[in-house]
């Protein structure tokens, strides 16, 4: 029974928090075009050849969806904090980090899966072909959710503080950074025709290791936050 | 606190009984780091044979470099842990030590990148390279940063200081993940190697005893330092008690 | 069953209250008194398990409720200054996702009666932010028509209300006391439940 009634309250807070963002569709679609917009600026800063856009391709648009990826954090916590169902969160007779996993996972499918899909578009933008563009989907598709696990502990820690958005960033991008190395490494050696298994696992390892430990921290950090 | 049979540092983990030893050892750790500064700075200047083939004076800046570099990694670990120890076991005085040891870490880790910049100028002739370890040591202040940033935020001192111990573990997890990552990176795009070529000299034994106690003085520092701050911190966050009004001459 | 032991609750670096001891058995009611600032809403929150008390402990069923938070919480309904309601949903939606976030899934009925018990009737498919205060203050109340949870922890939950509805209420925190459910509440006004036995803290004293 309380197993059932767990992934019952799972499945119902994923559903919940879709159904909202799709009564305030601009909040995501804000987070996509941010994407775009910073990846198509990179051309007018650097220049149009493409042999040079090419080459910093998979660092930009890796850099972009670190970015993006971080400023849609705002939204995770904020809004249920403000209107008190977070502390009804914290009340449920459920594990809390599994609840967390489920908001998470949300916030995934609304902001990071959407860079996925339109990454491709980007990858022509500058030039990359199709193996490595391939890759980019791939890298981004296992990278964006260690990015939304990760980027939730500092969402947790930061509510209802002052100037929290700022410093959101500040003590989450130091943590993306392997991930940028890995993500933007394995599009790399794509381009330049080498393999890019070995990324790709370690980027696996990565999401794989922010699935167990970030759930808890965010868990404790929401505990603290609301104390 | 007031078992009679409980172990001493239950006895200390109490603020109030942990601020006049904090008040008695300064002095001590504060003499201890001037003497080894000056015995280390002595070797380093006047002992250590010069290992330059061109004779250059600029390799003493290595002794308080590596000295900085050490500290400012082993700080973050110190702190984590202090940070776990409160936050597991609500120790307050954990949380304090954690609190008041950030400052020193995020400087010596500043001091770290600014005399590797010193050295990096006449050795490799630029002021910054994308060298693994530079790089992990530049993220390594970020960390710092975010965590006295996060701090300060918080207006309530206990959870500020929780939040900010829960991002100090957090981090620490995350310090080894990235300096593997980082070094990876450096090796995939071999800009040119920065290992310093010296290093094979460097066993020189006078060298060697310089490193240690500079590193030495910059760890009695550090405690008297950290006293210090861990005393002011707790004057604040104990102000509301009898004995810290007591403490004061009762003035609010 | 609840028992508060040697509680000590700080705020910033205020101390807003110390030894703070008392029990609350089956069909009890418990009404919180305190000035503004005496910590009523802390203690409330504190003993949801949601603030960390600087000192003492919350006891359930003899056990710290620290040690026992998913049975504690199951047993739990807190209605805090905030609604906790999702201005962007209906008042049926809310319902059926807080409901079924503790696990139970009530059917579109059943939330209607309730609503409708509430006095919400005809606006139930409404989204909750174009409701006034009072109507929903009426959505987060009726949360407690549809639990089945025994411990109440009710904070001001007559602000807002209207005369029928702080009635409607009363009777509600009546009925659950004789159906040996226990409740905590503050309040301000002069409120009479004749039922259970009631007991007062105090927290200015």
């Amino acid at each position: 029974m309380s197993e059932g009634s767990l992934l019952f309250a799972w499945r119902s807070m994923l559903v919940r928090d879709v159904m909202l963002a799709m009564r305030r569709k601009a909040d995501v679609l804000t987070t996509l075009f941010f994407f775009l917009i910073v990846v198509s600026l990179f051309p007018l800063g650097v220049g149009p050849e493409l042999e040079t856009l090419r080459q910093i391709a998979p660092g930009v648009i890796w850099v972009a969806a670190l970015l993006a990826a971080m400023l849609s954090l705002g939204r995770l916590f904020s809004d249920d904090y403000d209107d008190g169902t977070l502390e009804q969160m914290l009340l449920l007779p459920h594990s809390l980090s599994m609840m967390v996993l489920s908001k998470v996972f949300a916030h995934w499918l609304l902001s990071g899966l959407p860079l996925v899909v339109f990454s491709p578009l980007l990858g022509m933008q500058l030039g990359l072909n199709g193996d490595a563009i391939i890759l980019l989907m791939i890298t981004l598709a296992l990278g964006t959710p260690a990015l939304s696990l990760i980027g939730a502990v500092g969402a947790g820690l930061t509510l209802g503080v002052r100037g929290g958005g700022v410093l959101v960033s500040l003590l989450v991008l130091p943590l993306y950074i392997p991930i940028l190395i890995f993500g933007a490494g394995a599009v790399e050696s794509a381009a330049s025709g080498l393999g890019a298994d070995a990324h790709l696992s370690i980027l696996g390892a990565f999401f794989i290791g922010a699935l167990v430990v970030t759930p808890l921290s965010t868990a404790a950090a929401l505990r603290i936050s609301l104390d | 606190m007031g078992f009679k049979n409980s172990i001493i540092w239950m006895y200390f983990s109490s603020p109030r009984n942990f601020y006049p030893l904090a008040g008695k050892l300064i002095p001590w750790f504060a003499g201890l780091a001037a003497i080894f500064a000056i015995v280390g700075l002595y070797i380093s200047f006047f002992v250590a044979p010069p290992v330059l083939s061109d004779q250059k004076e600029y390799y003493v800046i290595i002794f308080i470099h590596v000295a900085a570099a050490w500290m400012s990694m082993f700080i973050y670990v110190v702190m984590s842990v202090y940070a776990f120890i409160g936050l597991v076991w609500n120790i307050k005085m954990s949380e304090m030590m954690a609190t008041a040891l950030a400052p020193t870490g995020a400087m010596f880790t500043f001091l770290a990148l600014w005399t590797g910049a010193l050295w990096g100028r006449p050795s490799w002739g630029t002021y910054w390279v994308w060298d693994a370890r530079l790089t992990s040591e530049l993220i390594l202040l970020f960390l710092y940063i975010g965590f006295m940033s996060l701090q300060s935020a918080i207006d309530d001192p206990r959870r500020a200081a929780r939040a900010s111990g829960l991002l100090a573990i957090v981090g620490v997890i995350n310090i080894p993940i990235i300096y593997f990552s980082v070094r990876w990176w450096n090796t995939l795009h071999q800009g040119f190697s920065v290992t310093p070529t010296q290093t094979k000299q460097l066993v020189d034994p006078a060298i060697f005893w310089g490193m240690i106690i500079v590193a030495l003085a910059c760890w009695m520092y550090t405690i008297a330092v950290v006293l210090a701050r861990v005393r002011t911190e707790i004057l604040e966050r104990e102000r509301q008690t009898s004995w810290v009004q007591g403490l004061v001459g009762g003035q609010k | 069953m609840l028992e508060v032991r040697e509680l000590e609750c700080v705020r910033g670096d205020h101390r807003l209250f110390k030894g703070l001891n008392f029990t609350l058995q089956a069909g009890e009611l418990l009404h919180l008194r305190g000035t503004n600032g005496a910590g009523k809403t802390s203690l409330l929150r504190t003993l949801c398990g949601l603030m960390l008390p600087a000192d003492g402990d919350v006891l359930w069923r003899g056990e710290s409720i620290r040690s026992l938070r998913d049975e504690y919480n199951r047993a739990l309904t807190y209605l805090g200054h905030l609604n906790g309601i999702k201005g962007e949903l209906s008042a049926i939606e809310n319902l059926q996702i807080s409901s079924s976030l503790s696990g139970i899934n009530l059917s579109e009925e059943r939330i209607l009666r309730a609503l409708d018990d509430m006095g919400l009737a005809g606006r139930e498919d409404l989204p909750t932010k174009v409701l006034s205060q009072g109507q929903k203050r009426r959505v987060a109340l009726a949360r407690l028509l549809l639990s089945e949870t025994t411990f109440w922890i009710l904070d001001e939950p007559f602000t807002a209300l209207d005369v029928h509805a702080v009635e409607y209420l009363k009777r509600l925190i009546a009925d659950h006391l004789t159906a040996d459910g226990m409740v905590i509440l503050t309040t301000h006004q002069y409120v009479k439940i004749d039922a259970g036995i009631i007991k007062e803290v105090d927290l200015s004293a």
